[in-house]
Parts: structure tokens; sequence; C-alpha cells
């Protein structure tokens, strides 16, 4: 192994990247199984190997009011937070994004009461998928670190909040080897943060968080809008310096033995690293199956999944949530809803996976691969949206 | 996949059962393996039946699934076997190392199992002789190396020596206890004839 690997936990990189990062503020309330990253990054606080100055705050609506004001301040921010966590932020998260603020913080994908219960899925994020931030799903414990640092400069750059996130337990909590970049090398990736606007910059006054009614607030909405669909722009182009920098491409989505592809699955997180061993295996046995693996989220890059997915004759859009709407999970809504585009369309269906941590293995991946090879053999799919790996 | 080591630690809560897999990631990335360790997760407390995991790989890994049929086991607190199959998911040829007084024979008799490698070691009295403590997972590494071959038992020497140099730079005793620790279960851990 010419490269230096080290063995670390999802949230032992994230707290490793903070500490690179170190963020002028951080504000946070712990919470499972996102807890660690924070705690460890105190301790480089208390340490004094940071120049961070660390808000423990009484609640998650407190840590990104807390994080609110210190960006709207000028300030280079981050916080984490998980599941109920990110819930109780909610009413900040729209406020964090509507005033361009570039904060940035680790998510931990847990589930949502009730029932109650610690473990992965993605209702959490998925819930927050309309309150404007940028969202990036990570499959290892590399990709999140490295993820975690291209946000920065995505943030400051599209000038709108981020967050990218792990799956619980599975990627926080699992010790994988990964390499990580010299302290010297992310400080000078992610460069000096420069805000537009700062309140602390009394020469230049500006008002933050004035009442916008019906004259001007569609026009400040539409602005906005405008800057999700310019990070569209702004994403590959940090993800190419990086790239070119550290050797480690991404972009938005990752296409897996796709190109000849009959069938296919569309996955986001942890699970496409299994799936991979599953595409493996069928590949060897001639079976022309691929994935794509959707890493960026938000904004939603609809152009490069129509266009990657436009050969395939059937589709699987696996899900680990459901929109409890009667029409499955919301990944496959908006991949269904992109795939419009075209004259010609593959079959789509959709599984929900996963809920509440339910193991997720090889065997009910490839019984997905089965059921698609079945429908474009039959051309009859017998239901559109199935439940994997639950009894009913 | 091929090359991919999967193995399982059963524990108490508190008696290290994580720390143990993590020690062994450590220990084979050393020797350039690709790794993972992973705990599983549930209402924890002190003395309930824990497990934890890894796999090792000449290859990255990029499973994300629970381990289900690993080819190793290894039991740290004996007692579990009136409470947990411990066999289970272990193919014929798999490895079973148990922290046990008993000889393999005797462990074999005790669980009435037929098949599979038996393994015994008592690392409960080798950590308490070394460590002055009960805790049987830096031995069981010893005796892992041995049964199963997974690992370099000089360079884990080597290792652990440099990683503990760090931490208890101002207690030898304790380096040179865990060193003792490893290389005494190395020595003493038990196969069938």
């Amino acid at each position: 192994m010419g490269k230096k690997f080290v063995a670390k936990t999802g949230n032992e990189t994230m707290a490793e990247a903070m500490r690179q990062i170190n963020p002028d503020v951080v504000a946070a309330y712990p919470i499972t199984p996102a807890t660690e990253i924070v705690q460890i990054f105190a301790q480089f606080v208390a340490d004094g190997v940071v120049n961070t100055e660390f808000v423990a705050t009484e609640s998650e609506h407190s840590a990104m009011s807390a994080c609110i004001g210190a960006a709207a301040a000028g300030a280079r921010v981050m916080t984490s937070t998980s599941s109920q966590g990110l819930a109780l932020m909610w009413e900040m998260l729209y406020i964090a994004a509507g005033l361009r603020l570039p904060i940035v913080m680790p998510e931990v994908n847990r589930t949502l009461s009730s029932p109650i219960n610690i473990h992965c899925d993605h209702s959490d994020t998925m819930g927050a998928r309309d309150v404007g931030w940028i969202q990036i799903f990570s499959e290892n414990v590399q990709e999140a670190y490295d993820n975690l640092i291209q946000a920065v400069v995505i943030a400051e750059e599209a000038k709108l909040p981020i967050m990218v996130t792990t799956d619980g337990f599975i990627i926080s909590h699992g010790m994988e080897s990964m390499e990580m970049i010299p302290d010297k090398e992310v400080t000078d990736f992610i460069g000096e943060y420069k805000p537009a606007y700062s309140v602390l910059d009394v020469d230049n006054p500006f008002t933050v968080g004035a009442i916008d009614f019906t004259d001007y607030y569609f026009e400040h909405k539409r602005a906005q809008i405008e800057a999700m669909s310019e990070a569209k722009k702004i994403i590959p182009q940090v993800q190419q310096r990086f790239g070119e920098r550290f050797g480690r491409k991404y972009a938005a989505i990752e296409e897996y033995r796709l190109s000849d592809a009959e069938v296919a699955i569309l996955v986001l997180g942890s699970t496409a690293g299994t799936a991979k061993v599953v595409i493996d295996e069928l590949r060897e046995k001639g079976h022309p199956v691929g994935m794509l693996k959707l890493r960026v989220f938000r904004p939603f890059p609809f152009e490069e999944i129509v266009r990657a997915l436009s050969s395939v004759k059937v589709l699987a859009v696996l899900d680990r949530s459901d929109g409890v709407a009667g029409i499955g999970g919301p990944v496959f809504s908006e991949v269904r809803s992109a795939m419009y585009e075209l004259d010609i369309r593959p079959r789509i269906v959709n599984y929900v996976y996963g809920l509440g941590g339910r193991n997720i293995d090889l065997a009910l991946i490839q019984s997905v691969f089965t059921d698609l090879e079945k429908i474009a053999k039959t051309g009859k799919a017998e239901k559109m949206v199935s439940y994997l790996g639950v009894r009913e | 996949m091929e090359n991919l080591t999967e193995i399982r630690w059963h524990g108490r809560g508190g008696q290290g059962a994580k720390t143990a897999a993590l020690l062994l990631a450590d220990a084979a990335m050393g020797e350039g393996k690709f790794v993972q360790a992973f705990p599983e997760y549930g209402p924890e407390r002190m003395g309930a039946p824990v497990q934890s995991f890894n796999r090792l790989s000449e290859k990255p890994i990029s499973l994300h699934c629970s381990v289900t049929s690993p080819s190793v086991v290894v039991v740290l607190d004996p007692s579990l076997i009136n409470t947990v199959d411990v066999t289970k998911g272990l193919p014929e040829d798999g490895a079973l190392l148990f922290n046990t007084p008993l000889s393999p024979e005797e462990m074999r008799e005790k669980i009435g199992l037929s098949g599979k490698r038996i393994f015994t070691v008592d690392a409960s009295s080798i950590a308490l002789k070394t460590i002055g403590r009960d805790i049987p997972n830096t031995p069981m590494l010893g005796a892992l190396a041995k049964a199963t071959g997974l690992l370099d038992f000089d360079r884990m020497i080597h290792d652990t020596r440099a990683k503990l140099s760090k931490k208890f730079a101002s207690r030898p005793e304790v380096i040179e206890g865990n060193v003792k620790a490893i290389e005494t279960a190395y020595d003493e851990v038990k196969g069938e004839e």
C-alpha cells in the first residue's frame, strides 16, 4: 500500500475534518449517533489545537440560531446533528438558507420517532429536502471526509448552507481504512473565508432578517432558488479542484457499471458499497446490471440522472425512507419525475428498505435485480412500490 | 468477495468486545490490510451480551451490511454459551476461539458441537497475571494470531509496543504487561489434535 491509510470511524473522521477546517464558531447540542463528532471536536477546542469559539447550547434550535448569528457576523461556522435534533432545528434551517449563510453541518442519518429508534434511515434529511440546504450523501468514511472538506468551499461559493450526511452507526460508528489530507493542504484548499457581508463591519451596515412582504419577498426567494441552481455549476468545479489536488474524483452522481446496463438501481449512502459487491457478482455471471449512486441530492442533479439512465430498460429506486404519502419514497418520486423528460423511458419501480436500521444484505439487493430482470422480460411490474426486508 | 475475512466477537457490555474489534482492525491495518470494525448497537448495559465485527481484506472493502456468516468467532466470555448461539452462521471449516481454562475437547463437549474448529486460551488468567486486570481482549489478539494466522505475530508485538509507548510513556509496566499478555496467549492457545 503506497498510500498512508489510517483506521477511523465516520464520526472521528468528521471531527478530524472539523479540526483541519478550524471554523471560527461551532455551536452544537449532542444527539446519538452524531454526539461524538462535536464531543471529539470539543476536546480539540479544550486542547487549544483549534481557534474555534465553541458554544454549548441548550437545544438544537438554539444551536442553529447561534450558528445563524455567528455566520451573519461573517464567521466560518459549523455544527452537527442527527434525527430529532435536525427536526428541532427546522424553522432555523429555513432561515439559515434564506439569509444565504454558508453554515456547514455534518449530519448523521438516523430515523425519526415514533417508534423511538436510534438507527439509520434517511427520514431526517429527506424531511429537510425543501429547506434550501445543499445535501451531499456519503458512501463510506473516506467519502464523508472528502465531502466535508469540499462542503466548506461549496457553501461559501454558493452562499448556501450545506449538510454532509453519513449513515448512522453504519458509517458514523464503523471504523474503516481511510486516507487523511495533511492539515496544511486542507487549509490551502479551503482558503480564507471572506464574507460578502458582515454585521460586524460597521463601515458597511446592512440589514439581516428584515420584514419582506408582498413587495419583495418573491424576488428574494427567486434569488435564493437561483442560487441553488447556480450551485449545480459550483459543485463540479470544487469537486474537480479537489480531484486534481488530492486524486479522488467525485461528481454529483457516480455511475457503477452503468453504461451498458439493462437493469439498474439508484441508491444513496452506504448501501451503494454493498450493492457494488452484488453487481460485481452478477456481472461475472453475465447479467447486465448497474447502479447510479446519487451523491448530491440537493441541488437535485436531474440532468445527469436522465442522461445516465436514458438507455436502461428497468430501474429500481432504493429509498431509505418513505414519504408516508401512499406513493413510496421521496427519491423515487423525484427520479420518476425527472425521467419523464425522456420520450422512451425505463420502467421505474421503488423499493423502500432499511427503515430504523433494518439490515440490507447482499441477498436482498440481489432479489431486487432478480425482480428487475423479470420486469424487463415480461414488461410487467407487479407493484410500483415494494418494501424490502419487512415482515408483512 | 475474495480474500475477505469476517470475524464476530461475542462479549458482555463493558468487557471490551468493541475495543477488541478496533484493536484487531488497527493491527491488521499495520500489516497493510484494508479493515472494517463495527459494533452492534442495542440498548447498551453492563453485562448484557454484545457483539462486534471485523472485516479484513487485501483489497478495499465496500460492504456495509451486517456480518452474518463469519469465518472466525471469538468468545470473550464463556458464560455466553448458555444464552447466545455463538456458532450461528459459522461455516463448517470456521474457527471458534474461546476465552476459557477448558481444553478445546472439553469445550466441544460442553457446547455439544460437532464439526468446525475449536481453540481455547485462558485469556482472563493471562490478563490478570500480565496486566493486573481481567481485560481478555489484548491476550485474545495473540491467541487469534496463532489460531488463524490472520496476523503477523512479530509485527503485532512491534505495533502494540509502539502504540502504547505514546500513551503510557510514564508507565512502562503497562506496555510490557500488554506485550507479555499477547506473547503468553500466543504460546498457550490450544487447538484440537
